[in-house]
């Protein structure tokens, strides 16, 4: 591990350099921007009870993930490996899961900034707002913190996932197709198991619990709700480990 | 065996498979420290899946590699410390400039944070990239350019084994010179493993050849020793205003031995194992002027047609 610093360096210089990272970044902003817009004017129209427009905001986090996470991890390794400088890095002494962690953690603080940069909307349109329009639920730290926590814990799995695909194949479009693929899996997978008829088939009723336990939004309501489980710590850390040890395993038997 | 009895590379029967395809099978060679070596054989003999084994890239099927006597297979990590390799295409971040690229790779092959510096400055003056290139983004340099960048990269660690594949493919004349004089300079000093089409190039620069064909080593020695394994003849050279058949009946050899080209010069033809010392004399005992006499010198070209044809034809007689 000891040339995990000089990998993350590099790579986090490597995203710095790359125009998709711009684009990447003007693309998320922009519709983040669009999103929180949007929450507000339905926050203004619905009543005190209703849903705040932080909360609105962090349901549709979803929306721009399929396009930010595969441009921050498609290059990663599908254009090393097209290239032929992953095999030029593997006869170096550095073990591949040190390769994987520098990749995986440049592009995860990436992701982090991005997300960062998008929470200061909510800030910006309170502090922006405040003279004339004093509504408290403008700005609501606890949702906006909590919202924030469960975006950057689910972010470990969501680019973990991208860097796996990305050491699957040659091809970027390919690396970023897979990505998504994985991602809308991953993110309604949950749901979609609750939308089976398992009360009907006893053999079935088991799956109850774990099809509740993979729900992204029931945790993401339980975290901007104030709620801190580590039951979804548990599960995005688990995928996390499992798609980073994949990845290794990969590049270290097709280099 | 003393430390220094070790081989630099040291490969035993190794073998590798692919599926059905036997890419190399049953491969054995030994490079000494400080030895140039030429590794030499047609596309697809395997030359290039044995460099990679060596590299720690793949691993082989069966058989053994070594680098300075530890095996790659068991410390994969510890033999990539000893190593140098500039692989097949030589592949390069385009968008990182020369010298960030250097320091990159020179802190990934453990050399001290506080030399870095020092040591790319020693290797890019060494591949003359420190004059013009040092500040340029790899991917606008010349074919030239990135070549060096890749021999400086093998360079850096100062290992004790360097691999290059193909090094000076793509080269101009004045840049394939340069690469020459810079891995002559590492004799003695470094094990070096060169493959190469350009096989002049070969010859000019290694101490000893080895020819794979087909996944299999069929020649293994000096250019010279190789001339007289696999070459069963010897030619001289002879201008003179003599005829054919007199010439036959001076050497005593047959008149189909001799041939004649356009320059007018005599080419005679005699079997590997003849006495060729007294042929001057022999001129000379019978008056005949001679205006230019030399043994012509089989080229590595021809040693390595004859020794990969041998085993086509083996092979082709086995089937």
């Amino acid at each position: 591990m000891r040339h995990f610093w000089t990998m993350f360096c590099h790579e986090l210089r490597l995203l710095f350099i790359s125009p998709s990272t711009y684009v990447a970044a003007v693309v998320f902003l922009t519709l983040m921007g669009g999103i929180y817009w949007f929450a507000i004017q339905q926050a203004a129209l619905a009543g005190q009870q209703e849903l705040l427009p932080v909360e609105i905001f962090f349901q549709l986090f979803w929306v721009p993930l399929f396009i930010l996470v595969p441009l921050i991890t498609m290059r990663s390794f599908a254009e090393e490996r097209a290239t032929g400088t992953l095999a030029a890095l593997m006869t170096t002494p550095t073990h591949p899961l040190t390769i994987v962690l520098g990749k995986f953690f440049a592009a995860y603080v990436l992701y982090v900034l991005m997300w960062a940069l998008a929470l200061l909307f909510p800030v910006l349109a309170w502090y922006l707002l405040k003279d004339f329009c004093p509504d408290p639920r403008l700005l609501s730290l606890p949702s906006l913190i909590g919202g924030g926590i469960f975006v950057a814990l689910s972010g470990l799995l969501y680019i973990s996932v991208g860097i796996l695909a990305s050491s699957l194949t040659r091809s970027m479009l390919v690396a970023s197709l897979l990505t998504s693929g994985a991602l809308f899996v991953l993110i309604v997978m949950g749901g979609l198991l609750q939308l089976l008829p398992l009360e009907t088939y006893e053999s079935l009723s088991w799956l109850r619990e774990p099809a509740d336990y993979l729900r992204t939004f029931k945790h993401l309501e339980d975290f901007y709700g104030g709620v801190v489980d580590s039951r979804p710590f548990f599960l995005f850390t688990l995928g996390t480990v499992l798609s980073l040890i994949l990845t290794t395993l990969n590049i270290q038997s097709k280099a | 065996m003393d430390a220094t009895d070790v081989p630099a590379i040291s490969v035993s029967h190794l073998c590798k498979i692919y599926g059905n395809y036997k890419a190399i099978s049953d491969v054995s060679f030994t490079v000494k420290k400080g030895e140039i070596v030429g590794f030499l054989g047609p596309n697809g003999a395997g030359k290039s899946t044995t460099m990679r084994i060596l590299a720690g890239l793949q691993p082989g099927t069966s058989g053994t590699a070594e680098i300075c006597g530890v095996s790659v297979a068991r410390e994969q990590f510890k033999t990539k410390s000893f190593l140098g390799y500039m692989p097949e295409n030589n592949p390069l971040p385009l968008d990182l400039r020369v010298k960030e690229y250097l320091s990159f790779r020179a802190r990934l092959k453990d050399i001290p944070a506080d030399k870095v510096g020092k040591r790319v400055e020693e290797v890019m003056a060494a591949c003359d990239l420190a004059r013009t290139a040092r500040n340029k983004l790899i991917g606008s340099l010349s074919k030239g350019f990135r070549q060096r960048v890749g021999i400086a990269d093998a360079l850096l660690s100062e290992p004790d084994v360097i691999i290059l594949d193909e090094p000076t493919i793509g080269l101009d004349p004045h840049q394939i010179l340069g690469i020459r004089k810079l891995i002559s300079s590492l004799r003695g000093k470094k094990a070096v493993l060169i493959s190469s089409h350009i096989l002049p190039e070969i010859e000019n620069v290694c101490d000893r050849v080895i020819i794979i064909n087909t996944g299999v080593v069929v020649a293994n020695g000096t250019p010279e020793a190789l001339r007289r394994e696999f070459l069963p003849t010897r030619h001289f050279v002879v201008t003179t205003s003599a005829g054919t058949e007199e010439l036959a009946a001076i050497l005593g050899v047959p008149a189909e031995a001799i041939s004649e080209n356009e320059q007018g010069q005599k080419l005679i033809e005699f079997p590997k194992d003849a006495d060729c010392e007294g042929l001057l004399s022999k001129f000379e005992a019978a008056g005949v002027a001679l205006s230019e006499f030399y043994e012509k010198k089989a080229s590595l070209e021809d040693v390595f047609l004859a020794a990969t044809q041998r085993v086509y034809d083996i092979t082709s007689s086995l089937k």
